[in-house]
């Protein structure tokens, strides 16, 4: 039982280090504060170890910003502000907010009720379905897309888009918070059942808050990755500012008004990071106490049972079965379907070199970024956080042309070559790996921290000996996130390979664009099959 | 908290890294035969291509280029407009010395930003003019015709011209594809024909008469194949691939080619224009000289569907009408560079 625990109190349980900071008097806890904060070092800088690469980071992340700048004023800003101030503009703005509002709200819905599901009940076989609930991962919307779209052509518009993306996309917020209710301590919920609260209002008022910075972080990534994506709106023929920037560039290979949209775009982003900072409040769900949390009690399903695993496995069978039975199809009845092993083998083998080291890259940029998020708070630490999400709403197209222009001024050695498209990976998806890095160190206990700052560890080797050993697994499934997204990712990767490199993702559009579907079905089922896998160990970890 | 999950993710990682580049020792580049011969500067001595057009259709064609040049030939395949876009931004220190590009917009806009070099005359008059650029610096390689494509059991009567798609009996039966490079070159061609106002009037009746937007053309032909649509615009070599794909007994859409120099029926070409500043502009214009040989037309006419330009050879497929029995519009290739004001057309009634 532990009192600091349950919400709505504070952390006066807490021991006070015996090394004064005077730094964290300013977090003293408030008894109305709605939930414990994890300690934060306010307002005092975070030491220079962190600052430093941190600060790399985030400039590597608003490289496309710079670029974007150059392009959309290069005709003056009265041009720029005429593309911007356009009424079509308004349109497309609600269409792209639009269509992540219900992407997110669907993902809420559909990832916290799977990972309530698998995680607290006597579901049978809840191993298997928090498995199955992190394979969508490895499908790419564009394959998604065109799978329900040849299925059902009347759903292509808004439907079929927030259809697509919500099903390919709800992974991003059962794994954090299916990471979450496994670590969050049952005695608090106990305890708040012993005071006379109802099963309901302890979710509500204990659990769920406890939940709520892991489920807007993955509802962040997912509002994200939707205002950047292409391939499913783009075959849903539905209108939103990516696939505006994306017309523009190719009926007018225009790249200034196409800048100004992006431009809007990023204004979008800031404003969707500023509503989750809000959202997340100051919840931490670090156990504090002696010894290992026991394991919640599984709830008892009851009549439910059945309806439970209904919705189990409609969503199983909508996001995972059925892509996968689609690309079957192509494969059974195309005769243009070309079987080159050969080629296939080569061209996974590319995707998964390419792809790990955009995760290593990724992950290792993301460290301190997540760190500093985790435990600091003050401008900069606010600053640098943004900025890591900076790139990542922006169309891969966009950014890959940024990496164009610079890599061809200041780094031509590097221009088409795997170095740069590693880097462009690091652009576009800094965030994924920055939040489960963020949400890792916020579930390790900071008093572990303190207690090896009072036993005389330095900063940073606290840092090296109990912050990122215990952060480790977190951070070790935002890489596998970072990996899986990478081998999917397609616009940046067509523009900045070497000449003559394929991945699985570029073959399989190649081929789409011909019009043989049955020669693309090889690489799309290689792209999943492969993604599977460490979307399947992200599914069976548990932390 | 367990570990395994680490451990297991980092040997996977480990494992991910050490495949490629042993793979890599192998062979660097896919663009030839795949000898591995290349030494790894590469760069100056193989003839870099940028290909718009997919490398389903034309890489065995470029392996024919290959010999013929008698150089390295490394490809780059991507979207035709993008490649472009990157090929503006690379300005003269490209790596790219010829652009084989899926429409004649893209090479007009690098030409019009004075990226591409004139080409000799006497390769040039291969292609008949109304193919190629009048600067004299792209030319067209193979043609496509815009056609309607229709559901034989939902029409008899198939019109002779788009113009009459804005008549209330075809509201809500008709599929295209506005976001489509080659529709926005018919729409291009029906300002020239018809001048804006026109077309601006044409663009805003066919939307009001219901008709529906598609992403590409493959799906505006499905949607005519499966009668969700009564009449698709679309290219004509689409039709054509679709029936080698599935079988001409699985493809109920059939062709129609308007008649009377009809704005629906414009003759578009892919093309290619080979860069400035790359110093291989001698290897280049070899393999342009390849694409207008007897054994490129062929390819293209066999292949790919499409009508071969270069003069004296025809296509070999039957019920595909030959080009000089098109009643298409004439019409200066050229003038289809203001494709930005068509955009802005587009945006303007609401299609893209």
């Amino acid at each position: 039982m532990h009192p600091a625990h349950i919400p709505g109190a504070d952390d006066a349980g807490r021991t006070t280090p015996s090394v004064p900071r005077p730094a964290r008097d300013a977090d003293r806890p408030r008894p109305t504060a709605p939930a414990p904060a994890g300690r934060r070092h306010d307002a005092a800088l975070p030491p220079w170890a962190l600052l430093l690469p941190a600060g790399v980071a985030a400039l590597f992340a608003v490289l496309p910003l710079g670029y974007l700048a150059v392009r959309s004023l290069e005709r003056g800003p009265g041009f720029a502000w005429k593309v911007v101030a356009d009424e079509r503009t308004v349109t497309l703005l609600g269409h792209s907010l639009g269509l992540a509002a219900a992407v997110v709200g669907a993902c809420l819905i559909l990832g916290v009720s799977l990972a309530w599901l698998t995680v607290r009940t006597n579901l049978p076989g809840a191993r298997a379905w928090s498995v199955l609930a992190a394979l969508p991962l490895a499908v790419p919307s564009y394959v998604a897309a065109f799978a329900w779209l040849s299925a059902a052509p009347r759903l292509a518009g808004f439907t079929g888009s927030a259809l697509a993306l919500t099903l390919v996309s709800f992974p991003y917020v059962y794994l954090p918070v299916a990471a979450a209710l496994r670590g969050i301590d049952p005695a608090q919920e106990e305890t708040a059942r012993s005071l006379g609260l109802g099963p309901v209002r302890t979710f509500a008022r204990v659990t769920l808050p406890q939940l709520r910075p892991a489920a807007a972080g993955g509802g962040l990534l997912v509002g994200l990755y939707v205002l950047s994506d292409f391939g499913a709106v783009s075959l849903m023929r539905y209108d939103t500012f990516t696939r505006a920037i994306h017309t523009s560039y190719r009926a007018g290979f225009d790249r200034t008004p196409a800048a100004a949209l992006s431009v809007v775009l990023v204004v979008m982003t800031v404003a969707l990071v500023a509503a989750e900072a809000r959202t997340r409040g100051r919840a931490g769900h670090a156990r504090t106490g002696t010894g290992t949390a026991r394991p919640a009690t599984p709830a008892a399903l009851g009549r439910l049972r059945a309806p439970a695993l209904v919705w189990c496995g409609a969503v199983t069978a909508a996001a995972v079965a059925f892509p996968l039975g689609t690309l079957g199809y192509w494969l059974a009845i195309g005769n243009s379907a070309t079987w080159d092993p050969t080629g296939l083998l080569d061209t996974a083998t590319n995707t998964l070199g390419i792809a790990a080291a955009g995760a290593v890259l990724t992950t290792v940029l993301a460290l301190p970024v997540g760190v500093i998020a985790a435990r600091h708070r003050g401008r900069a630490a606010h600053l640098l956080e943004q900025a890591a999400y900076a790139g990542h709403a922006l169309p891969g197209i966009t950014v890959a042309l940024a990496l164009v222009f610079f890599s061809v001024r200041y780094a031509y050695p590097l221009y088409q070559q795997l170095p740069l498209l590693v880097c462009a990976y690091a652009v576009l998806f800094l965030p994924v790996a920055v939040a489960a890095t963020r949400a890792a160190v916020l579930q390790a206990p900071p008093v572990l921290e303190d207690v090896a700052r009072s036993l005389g560890r330095s900063p940073l080797r606290t840092l090296r000996d109990v912050t990122v050993p215990l952060a480790a697994p977190g951070v070790a499934a935002g890489a596998a996130l970072t990996f899986v997204v990478c081998m999917k990712e397609l616009p940046a990767t067509l523009l900045l390979r070497p000449t003559g490199t394929d991945t699985l993702a570029t073959r399989l559009w190649t081929e789409t664009g011909a019009g043989s579907f049955a020669a693309a079905a090889p690489y799309a089922a290689a792209l999943i099959l492969l993604a599977a896998v460490p979307s399947y160990l992200l599914g069976k970890h548990r932390t | 908290m367990r570990r395994p999950l680490a451990r297991r993710l980092i040997a996977l990682a480990a494992a991910a890294l050490i495949l490629p580049a042993a793979a890599a020792c192998g062979s660097g580049d896919e663009g030839g035969s795949g000898k591995g011969d290349k030494g790894d500067k590469g760069g100056k001595s193989s003839l870099v291509i940028y290909s718009g057009r997919q490398q389903a259709l034309v890489k065995p064609l470029l392996t024919k280029l290959e010999k013929a040049v008698g150089t390295k030939v490394e490809v780059r395949y991507g979207d035709s407009a993008e490649l472009a876009a990157q090929l503006l931004e690379e300005g003269d220190r490209t790596k790219a010395a010829l652009f084989f590009s899926q429409d004649a917009g893209a090479l007009g806009a690098l030409s019009k930003e004075g990226r591409l070099e004139e080409l000799p005359r006497q390769t040039l008059d291969k292609v008949g003019t109304p193919y190629r650029s009048a600067k004299g610096d792209w030319t067209g390689v193979s043609g496509r015709v815009r056609v309607i494509a229709y559901h034989p059991d939902k029409v008899t009567d198939v019109p002779d011209s788009v113009r009459d798609l804005v008549k209330p009996e075809w509201k809500g039966k008709i599929g295209y594809a506005p976001t489509n490079a080659s529709f926005q070159a018919f729409v291009t061609g029906m300002r020239v024909l018809d001048g804006d106002d026109a077309t601006r009037a044409w663009l805003k009746g066919i939307k009001a008469n219901g008709a529906k937007a598609y992403g590409n053309n493959i799906a505006v032909l499905d949607a005519v194949d499966s009668g969700e649509v009564s009449l698709g615009l679309l290219n004509h070599y689409y039709w054509y691939e679709r029936v080698a794909e599935k079988g001409a007994d699985k493809v109920k859409a059939k062709l129609h080619y308007p008649r009377g120099g009809d704005p629906g029926a414009l003759v578009n070409v892919a093309g290619v224009g080979v860069l400035k500043g790359t110093g291989q502009s001698e290897q280049a214009r070899k393999a342009v000289e390849f694409l207008l040989s007897k054994e490129a037309q062929s390819y293209f006419a066999d292949e790919t569907k499409e009508y071969p330009l270069a003069a004296g050879i025809t296509s070999p497929i039957k019920d595909l009408p030959p080009i000089a029995s098109l009643d298409s519009p004439r019409i200066d290739l050229g003038r289809l560079d203001s494709l930005r004001e068509t955009l802005a057309m587009l945006q303007d009634v609401g299609l893209v």
